[in-house]
């Protein structure tokens, strides 16, 4: 089952360049142990949240609004989906996704992807 | 009819957790597995009264309901392989309905599997002990929402999101691997520790309910036991629980007031489950390997083995106290070693630590803070002064059985001296 997990850092709370190479390094490494084991699906950083816009239907009309849905002490800021075996497996996984740099806050969503079930459906 | 539903009944209650287990395991479904087993139990019942019993009662409910989840697969024509699978695996548990020796050997890894699965921690704990109840203590939805004071409709509610969450996020059935088995047995254990004090705590509800859920916590932790034994954490907790039940009918009185352990009449105290707590406290101490579970029924033992409050060797409890709040501080731990320590070395010692306490200011709106103070105080005879910690105490619990035992002692401080 492929689980998608939600990467959510304190976007304020800045980190050094050292330290931010040191994420990278983390990330690399998690990504190269699960292509490894076969089950690396895509992972991606995303730009801070004060580059979000949201898109909201009112009324039949469109409203944007600058900024993430909702305002939350952590934001999202990357994404890893894995092809896991079970939830024990993901969180195994998500555990060593890091968050942000050492010791600040932050934290991993993981929710199972819904698999629709379809002659059309390349994943199942 | 009556006597076969109470034989029925008692089945039921003995060898449910057993069934669903292993009909979990093969329908990979909570909710199939409980059809089935209701099912089974149903179909005994109308069966046995026309037939007669059977020679072995729950090998033929557990072969009947392994049918009944092939009748339901059958019917789900659209998942082919499911099917498939149910008949293989079904395929050496069912066919010789008489031979339960050969079956319990799966039986017992199938509740195993199901405890941790219950118990899983990316359930919340509310959905875990409602779960655990439910499926291995064979529980009904009523029963739990009433022993817990929830309405019904709450309940169930919890239980379906517990029982989807499972199947969508795919929390595997599964004894966890070694790497993550402490950390998970530990939930485990805090689950059933939950269930056992929710019983315990003498606040309020139907008594009848309360005494279920701490047979029901001790029931299923001696299966944990047996299950894996030698684990000296899992022996300590049944100690612990033991050791404690064997007080439950001394302490509230038959005016429903709450009776401190000083109080107590320990004639009254269970001699059978003291004996099999201080046994199996022992056994676990003997591994040398101590947690949280085995220092409090150690404190439970010390107390057990005395037979009055005077007697007890207070040096030792608060010892034992002190090598708690390393490993699991709290404040009702650091009350009780104040407590302990002012039975042993006066009560002016205990005064000591919980002003200690009081400079953190993280205790000043805890009630039992200000009833330990009080307590101290009294045997000072320091009246005035208890008077008002008592005040305090109450004027910051709403516990009808606590505020009952503060309202005796400030009766008892008053006509003493004729005052209040």
């Amino acid at each position: 089952m492929r689980y998608m997990m939600l990467i959510y850092s304190r976007e304020s709370e800045a980190a050094t360049a050292e330290e931010m190479e040191q994420i990278a390094a983390g990330h690399r490494t998690l990504m190269e142990d699960a292509a490894r084991r076969g089950i690396f699906r895509a992972a991606d950083p995303l730009e801070p949240a004060t580059t979000a816009t949201t898109v909201r239907m009112q009324n039949g009309k469109v409203l944007l609004t600058d900024g993430p849905f909702a305002e939350t002490k952590e934001q999202l800021a990357g994404y890893y989906i894995l092809d896991c075996e079970d939830l024990d497996e993901a969180l195994e996984w998500a555990a060593r996704i890091p968050t942000a740099c050492q010791g600040k806050p932050g934290c991993v969503e993981v929710r199972p992807i819904r698999e629709i079930r379809g002659p059309s459906a390349a994943n199942g | 009819m009556d006597e076969l539903r109470a034989t029925v009944e008692s089945i039921f209650r003995r060898e449910s957790g057993r069934i669903i287990a292993s009909l979990i395991r093969v329908s990979r479904s909570f909710d199939l597995a409980e059809e089935a087993m209701q099912d089974a139990f149903a179909a005994a019942l109308s069966h046995w009264s026309t037939g007669g019993m059977p020679a072995n009662p729950s090998a033929w409910i557990t072969a009947a309901a392994h049918r009944k989840l092939i009748d339901y697969a059958r019917r789900e024509q659209t998942r082919r392989n499911r099917q498939e699978q149910l008949r293989y695996e079904t395929k050496d548990t069912v066919s010789d309905p008489q031979a339960e020796g050969d079956m319990s050997a799966t039986w017992e890894d199938d509740r195993l599997r199901l405890i941790f699965t219950c118990c899983h921690p990316a359930l919340n704990e509310g959905a875990q002990i409602a779960l655990t109840l439910r499926t291995l203590g064979g529980l009904t939805t009523t029963e739990i929402a009433h022993a817990f004071l929830l309405p019904e409709q709450t309940l169930a509610q919890r239980l379906v999101r517990a029982k989807r969450k499972i199947e969508q996020a795919r929390i595997p059935y599964v004894v966890p691997v070694k790497s993550t088995l402490p950390e998970r047995l530990r939930s485990v254990r805090a689950v059933l520790y939950l269930i056992f004090n929710e019983g315990y705590s003498a606040s309020s509800g139907d008594n009848l309910i309360r005494r279920e859920l701490c047979a029901e916590a001790i029931r299923l932790t001696r299966t944990l036991c047996e299950l894996m034994p030698a684990v000296p954490e899992n022996e300590g907790l049944l100690g612990l629980m033991l050791l404690h039940d064997s007080r439950r009918d001394t302490r509230v009185n038959s005016k429903g007031e709450l009776v401190t352990l000083e109080e107590q009449d320990r004639t009254l105290w269970d001699r059978a489950e003291i004996e099999e707590g201080l046994r199996l406290t022992q056994l676990a101490l003997s591994r040398h390997n101590p947690g949280p579970y085995q220092v409090q029924a150690a404190i439970a033992a010390v107390h057990a083995e005395s037979s009055t409050a005077a007697q007890t060797d207070w040096r030792q409890i608060a010892a034992l106290y002190k090598e708690l709040m390393i490993r699991q501080p709290s404040a009702t731990v650091f009350l009780n070693h104040a407590a302990a320590v002012g039975m042993a070395d006066g009560p002016e010692q205990g005064l000591v630590l919980l002003d200690g306490l009081s400079e953190s200011g993280a205790l000043d709106s805890y009630h039992l803070y200000y009833a330990a103070r009080a307590d101290l105080l009294r045997r000072l005879s320091r009246r005035e002064e208890a008077l008002i910690e008592y005040q305090r105490a109450l004027s910051l619990t709403a516990n009808a059985v606590e505020r009952r035992y503060l309202r005796r002692r400030m009766n008892e401080l008053g006509a003493l001296h004729n005052t209040i």
